[in-house]
């Protein structure tokens, strides 16, 4: 087709304002899928997508309006996705924002609209859930304009639940967004703005093709990774897959790989033709890193094999989880699992836990460490029990974090802010109710139970997002937990000094409730090095005797010690102590520094 | 032909009413039915007698409450149950009349097992038992006067609110009576049943308290001459007495392994590695021996390695060093180790050629954990 024809788009919002329905009701109402095959939120396709209104992975489906092509492109809906986001708004010329007209503008809409911005996209603004009764569109208008600098007249006001101005918005994609100007008669090149894996055909890549023709069962090439294959076919979503001989310039559609490791295919990356290479890549590729790391071990020890298969199958959908084995003396064998952020984990974690059906402990999540080892070395330490003892500098990663809220919890948001080690950098006011807080936070802080306590001290009124700004030098100290006398290595944590000592007590009398009494004394420590900041002693047990043998009913007795004994199995041994895995989860549950 | 079990139970289920603790198999009253369901014993002890050695060692009439059966059916039982060196009778003081005595002793018993439980009226209504602490003193001296030497007393520490002060006084008022015996259990409050719904706040409250009630009873005990030769159990030194063993010979059979027969509904035997226990359901006990068939039974085989086991779990209760020899492949040797560095365990011969285990006197307190860890 020819690309003065051709639109590509995005819809930008915040979870819940309603980016599927307006989706479903675009595929219906360009005749994409028919009422009967219509079900809602066609393009969430992963039953945990559509039960947490996430959508993890986007896809690119083509509509036709008005003798144009539309491809829509979907975008994941979350913070810890920001690269995947920033690579589906680079295959577009333009972007939808889309605001709930009760809710107003969120933190994530602003994140996401700067970054459309950033790429150069021509933002349509829409106010939806205008049906709603508590909804106040001209407030949610006058936002919206205000946050990306436009006039209130020129927002659209729809409700995709009823359809009602929906078809305005379509003919204001072909009005106001730009066709795609690629140059059709160069040497091809698409950006991949996503991939997924097909059990049968291998990595499927989605692409933007931005100059020349693809055809299919040509020969490319991935220029950053210098993967090499043939493109088993081609084609586009409208919405399921119809294939297609050739992607022009402009367009939005698959390719085929047959590779089978997601791996050598990744987001961000420029596909060409491996006869007629193009010049250069497309910029803007970076290799995302995981931020956030955490040990994942199966409750039963048996199932080690059964989570190493299952993080294989994740991995092959999820090129950004990064995982090694890691052996702990206290919980067995598991994982060290890599993260782009909390969002991130808890989704693999539940996916584990639903999909393969594995009961799993996840320790206290924890950031990645760039160490300055006092002999000159330099290395990145992504779990506590690796921190090495001489350290002459540790580094952490930081985080700009944007977080809005009605102007009465500005200052429960500050003094939040302040605990976990914020820097205030500035505070806009969004409209009279509302202001926009910036601050600079270690990512530390906010691993753990940031979030929760934000929603707590806010009645559930704040939305937040952040981007990491770089690694920074801190007053980091390792804390280990020793049970007599044996240091537990799932426990350790690398903190800031000034909550060492906080921290040291709250695991140490935790643990003291939760280890039961054994044959001997247990002392319980908490310690930095070699100084003990914190000690507990789980006093030893002075009677354990089992029920009087009445009338030669030794059986009974026997089974008593039977069950004892399986009790004791279920314990994970340190040292000579048995710790009960509810206590490493209490410990693991831990609120924060506070 | 005979065989060579030389321990006979025999369960004779009938209380006046069932305490709120107690999970025995018994059955309240019923007068009436007393002769029928001794009729069915005697008739499963013939059905069994081919087992029994000609001699045996002990019998053991428990309950229930043996002394409210009826005298006459109690009687019949003493009578045709075969001799034995120690025939041992548990009876609770209510029960106890100088008559009652006199027939025991003339019938042979050698041993009365009385259930005092405790000397505070207050806590024995706590366990819903019908005897004043005089009844338990005057039984007491009633059996004394019919010839009895060997009486135990069995005391119940642990009720609910019984102070660390009263569990002393209890023994002591024991003790004034000079039992030949005393078996000292721990209240044992199952969930769900009635009297723990109704006391285990109580209990709860207590808990930490009561961690210590079991030293002071062994200390209390030991103090005053007597040995501690299993938990739960203490008899007069054999020094103290004029030689004399006063230890329980028919649980000492159960402790070290030996076979026995017992007699009577729920009532349990192993014999040659073979364990079997009586339906504890009345009526089927009784309608399958008066058509003269053995009553239904689950029946169990004990393995070489499960009898290994008991020998150990229960060898260890006992104050004389366990062989470790026929055990065998079930102690984890390093936990040996490990318990006797705690000084809970200690073993008389060196590191590799372990032949006896004996626990410490904190071993013991701590026996049940101390064996689990020690069967690998």
């Amino acid at each position: 087709m020819q690309q003065d024809r051709i639109r590509n788009f995005s819809i930008i919002a915040h979870i819940d304002h309603g980016k599927s329905t307006l989706a479903d009701r675009i595929l219906e109402l360009t005749d994409t899928v028919s009422g009967r095959e219509m079900r809602e939120q066609v393009l969430d396709t992963m039953e945990l997508e559509r039960e947490r209104g996430i959508t993890i992975k986007a896809q690119a489906v083509r509509v036709a309006w008005k003798g144009h092509q539309l491809n829509l492109i979907d975008t994941p809906g979350h913070v810890d996705f920001t690269y995947e986001v920033s690579r589906s708004l680079q295959a577009c010329e333009g972007a939808m924002l889309v605001v709930d007209a009760a809710q107003g503008v969120e933190a994530q809409t602003v994140a996401n609209a700067y970054l459309a911005i950033e790429n150069d996209l021509e933002l349509l603004p829409v106010v939806n859930k205008i049906d709603l009764p508590q909804a106040d569109p001209d407030r949610a208008a006058q936002d919206l304009a205000g946050l990306i600098g436009g006039d209130p007249a020129d927002v659209l006001r729809i409700s995709a639940k009823t359809g009602q101005g929906v078809a305005e918005v379509l003919d204001a994609v072909i009005e106001r967004i730009p066709a795609p100007s690629g140059a059709p008669e160069a040497p091809p090149r698409a950006l991949i703005f996503d991939s997924s894996y097909d059990q049968y055909r291998g990595v499927v890549a989605f692409v933007r093709v931005v100059d020349g023709v693809f055809r299919t069962r040509e020969r490319l090439l991935a220029m950053a990774e210098g993967t090499r294959f043939e493109a088993e076919e081609l084609g586009f979503f409208s919405p399921t897959m119809r294939a297609s001989d050739t992607l022009e310039a402009g367009e939005v559609g698959y390719v085929i790989t047959g590779l089978k490791d997601v791996s050598r295919l990744r987001v961000g990356d420029t596909l060409t033709s491996l006869e007629h290479p193009a010049a250069e890549p497309l910029p803007g590729y970076k290799d995302v890193k995981p931020m956030v790391f955490a040990g994942l071990f199966p409750t039963d020890s048996d199932e080690y094999p059964a989570l190493r298969d299952a993080l294989e199958r994740l991995k092959l959908n999820d090129a950004a989880l990064l995982y090694e084995p890691e052996t702990s003396q206290a919980l067995g064998f598991g994982f060290r699992c890599g993260f782009l952020g909390l969002l991130h984990m808890e989704i693999v974690r539940e996916r584990l836990e639903r999909e393969f059906d594995l009961d799993l402990l996840v320790t206290a999540p924890n950031v990645a460490y760039r160490v300055l080892t006092t002999e000159g070395h330099e290395l990145e330490v992504h779990n506590p029990a690796q921190m090495p003892a001489e350290v002459e500098r540790v580094e952490e990663p930081y985080i700009r974090a944007s977080i809005i809220v009605p102007k009465e919890y500005v200052g429960p948001v500050m003094e939040l802010a302040t605990e976990r080690r914020g820097r205030f950098d500035h505070m806009e006011y969004l409209s009279e109710e509302r202001a926009v807080l910036i601050y600079e936070l270690p990512l530390a802080e906010v691993v753990v139970d940031f979030y929760d306590q934000l929603k707590s001290r806010t009645r559930g009124y704040a939305s937040f997002d952040y981007d990491v700004v770089g690694f920074r030098e801190g007053d980091l100290v390792k804390l280990d937990v020793l049970i007599a006398g044996e240091p537990v290595d799932a426990l350790s944590l690398i903190l800031h000094r000034g909550s060492a000592y906080g921290r040291g007590r709250a695991l140490v009398d935790k643990l003291r409730e939760e280890i039961p009494r054994q044959l001997f004394d247990v002392p319980v420590q908490a310690a930095i090095g070699s100084r003990v900041i914190a000690r507990e002693t789980i006093k030893a047990k002075r009677k354990d005797v089992l029920a009087k043998c009445y009338g030669g009913d030794i059986t009974r007795k026997r089974k008593l010690l039977e069950r004892q004994k399986a009790g004791k199995r279920r314990m994970k041994q340190v040292g000579a102590v048995e710790v009960p895995q509810e206590a490493f989860l209490a410990v693991l549950n831990l609120d924060g520094s506070k | 032909m005979s065989g060579v079990v030389r321990h006979l139970y025999v369960h004779l289920p009938f209380c006046g009413h069932r305490c709120g603790y107690c999970d025995f198999v018994t059955v309240v009253g019923r007068r009436g039915e007393h002769a029928r369901y001794v009729a069915a014993l005697l008739a499963e002890l013939e059905l069994e007698r081919a087992a029994l050695a000609p001699h045996l060692e002990t019998v053991f009439l428990g309950g229930g409450t043996p002394t409210f059966t009826e005298p006459e059916a109690l009687r019949r039982v003493l009578r045709r149950v075969p001799a034995a060196e120690e025939v041992t009778v548990e009876a609770n003081p209510e029960t106890v009349t100088p008559r009652l005595a006199v027939l025991l002793r003339e019938e042979g018993v050698t041993r009365v097992s009385l259930g005092a439980q405790s000397f505070q009226p207050e806590l024995l209504g706590v366990l819903e038992r019908y005897a004043q602490p005089d009844d338990v003193r005057r039984a007491f001296y009633d059996l004394r006067d019919a010839g009895f030497d060997n009486i135990s007393l069995d005391l119940i520490y642990g009720i609910p609110g019984q102070s660390p002060s009263a569990v002393a006084a209890d023994i002591d008022e024991a003790l004034a009576l000079r039992p030949e015996h005393l078996s000292c259990y721990e209240l044992e409050a199952k969930p769900g049943t009635r009297f723990t719904h109704a006391h285990g706040e109580e209990l709860a409250r207590q808990a930490e308290a009561m961690e210590t009630y079991f030293e002071e009873v062994v200390d209390r005990l030991t103090t005053a001459g007597y040995r501690w030769y299993e938990t739960a159990n203490f008899c007069r030194a054999a020094e103290a007495d004029g030689g004399r063993d006063l230890r329980s010979r028919h649980n000492l059979a159960y402790w070290l392994g030996r076979d026995y027969l017992g007699i009577g509904i729920g009532a349990v035997s192993t014999v040659a590695g073979r364990r079997w226990r009586n339906t504890p359901r009345l009526p089927a006990y009784l309608e399958a021996l008066e058509r003269g068939s053995p009553p239904a039974r689950e029946v169990e085989e004990l393995g070489a390695d499960v009898r290994r086991r008991e020998r150990v779990m229960l060898g260890l209760r006992l104050d004389e060093p366990l062989p470790l020899e026929p055990t065998d492949g079930v102690v984890d040797r390093g936990a040996l180790r490990r318990l006797e560095g705690l000084g809970l365990v200690a073993y008389p011969t060196g590191e590799d050629r372990v032949e006896a285990l004996a626990l410490t006197r904190r071993g013991r307190l701590l026996g049940g954990g101390v064996t689990a860890e020690l069967l690998a």
